[in-house]
């Protein structure tokens, strides 16, 4: 076991840190030690919370935090923040609702840019789910990046799924995407402190009773980080709907999700590099796309080549 | 995926304003850099902290109170002890030039005076990463 591994183990926040960075840069270096880490995985309890940008949900992660840390347990939040598709650069700011966290033993923080993924997440995130997972951390809180497009990958990640929104936006079905209402376990109606709650809260309960396929009644809570309320509310309700997961087939089919999604975007990633890494099959992909733009043969053809060759 | 240089940008002590340090944060992400952003009254310890688990390259520092020779020394003393030798340390704001020596001298590597062209900024990042 390498030093780095065993000192990850031990919850040493420098070696963790240093082991994220170097899974984000998908550095070989971090493989071995991402093998031995794996039998350490399994034992944190994975929230997803979304919902539009400035919602107040990196408010709420603190708040929560606090909460968590009261009832003693160690919380890895990871908050993802969008990536300039034009600089390659990121602009990542869910520390300023978390400073006081900082200097918590208890507790490590991670702003991460999405470098170019869909869907809310960054590649790495499976990766430094298992490193926190790994080095005893509790909970993990991920926190999406709320630009409002289609978030739904958090699925592949979090156990629990929180959807937050805000009261005076207009019908709230509305403005959350179709796809965040069916992944969500929990609703959180935010900045509760402001009027139209009721109005809010209403409006997706009467979405959240047309879901009568799911036997997980979804819950709706109203929070205000302002206020601090509403938080041990929603800290119950997670808890709630960990224990239904374990009580039914939930907590393994979508861990096995997780797993899949996983798996197969290594096979993925390794199929890939072993054809550019390859100095014949590389040749021959530059070769087929030299034929594919004189349109003397077409993508599908020239992948079942490449794909021939391979198996060779 | 290439390393992208990280840099945390904290602004230390009372003063309330940040819009210098807004500035050069949206101008280092331009420049493709990945900036963690932590807002106002900041403590040493917690900058330390930050920057330990953020994993940057570049620490840089925003004041405009005038207590850099406590606040920024403090921040160097904090990366000494707690071994950060890897990290570059940077500062800006209103800094009489006669301090400048001894904040070098403390472990401040560079500082940037009020009107330091941006381009300034990346350029001196982009050569000076320690890693
Ligand atoms: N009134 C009110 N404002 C809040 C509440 N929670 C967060 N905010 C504010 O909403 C803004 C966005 O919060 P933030 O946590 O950064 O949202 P995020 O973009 O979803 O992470 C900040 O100015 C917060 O202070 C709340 O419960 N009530
Ligand atoms: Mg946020």
């Amino acid at each position: 076991m390498t030093d780095l591994t065993t000192k990850v183990l031990t919850g040493d926040t420098r070696s963790i840190a240093r082991l994220i960075s170097l899974v984000e840069n998908a550095d070989p270096e971090a493989i071995s030690s991402m093998k031995t880490l794996y039998s350490h995985t399994g034992n944190a309890h994975v929230v997803g919370v979304t919902g539009v940008m400035g919602s107040g949900k990196s408010s709420l992660l603190f708040e929560l935090t606090k909460t968590y840390r009261h009832l003693g347990k160690k919380v890895g939040i990871i908050a993802i923040d969008p990536t300039s598709p034009f600089s390659g650069g990121a602009l990542l700011g869910d520390r300023i609702r978390m400073t006081e966290l900082s200097t918590d033993a208890g507790v490590f923080i991670r702003s991460m840019g999405t470098r170019g993924a869909l869907g809310g997440l960054t590649n790495a995130v499976f990766d430094v789910v298992d490193i926190l997972d790994a080095s005893g951390m509790d909970i993990i809180l991920i926190e999406t990046v709320g630009v409002g497009q289609d978030e739904v990958e958090i699925v592949k990640v979090a156990d629990t799924i929180i959807v937050v929104t805000v009261p005076g936006l207009g019908d709230a079905v509305q403005t959350i995407k179709a796809g965040l209402m069916e992944i969500a376990d929990i609703f959180v109606v935010n900045k509760a402190d402001k009027p139209g709650v009721e109005q809010t809260i209403a409006e997706l309960q009467s979405m959240v009773d047309l879901a009568i396929d799911r036997d997980w009644k979804i819950p709706i809570i109203a929070t205000s980080a302002k206020e601090r309320k509403g938080v041990s509310t929603l800290i119950e309700n997670i808890a709630a709907h960990t224990s239904y997961m374990h009580e039914t087939h939930v907590f393994e089919n979508r861990r096995r999700i997780r797993y899949e999604a996983e798996l197969l975007e290594l096979i993925r990633k390794r199929v890939i590099s072993y054809v550019l890494d390859d100095e014949k099959l590389k040749s021959q992909v530059e070769c087929c796309l030299q034929r594919i733009s004189v349109r003397e043969l077409d993508p599908y053809t020239a992948a079942d080549e490449i794909l021939n060759a391979l198996l060779k | 995926m290439a390393k992208k240089i990280r840099v945390l940008i904290a602004k230390p002590g009372l003063d309330g304003h940040d819009r210098g340090a807004k500035v050069v944060a949206r101008a280092l992400r331009d420049a493709g850099m990945e900036v963690i952003y932590t807002g106002l009254h900041q403590t040493a310890e917690q900058i330390v902290a930050s920057a330990i688990q953020e994993d940057v390259d570049v620490i840089g520092l925003s004041l405009l109170s005038g207590a850099h020779m406590t606040l920024f020394i403090d921040v160097a003393k904090l990366m000494k002890t707690q071994e950060l030798t890897d990290v570059l340390l940077i500062g800006g704001g209103i800094i009489p030039q006669e301090d400048i020596p001894a904040l070098k001298k403390a472990g401040i590597n560079e500082i940037f005076g009020p009107g330091t062209p941006v381009d300034d900024i990346v350029c001196y990042i982009q050569k000076n990463v320690k890693r």
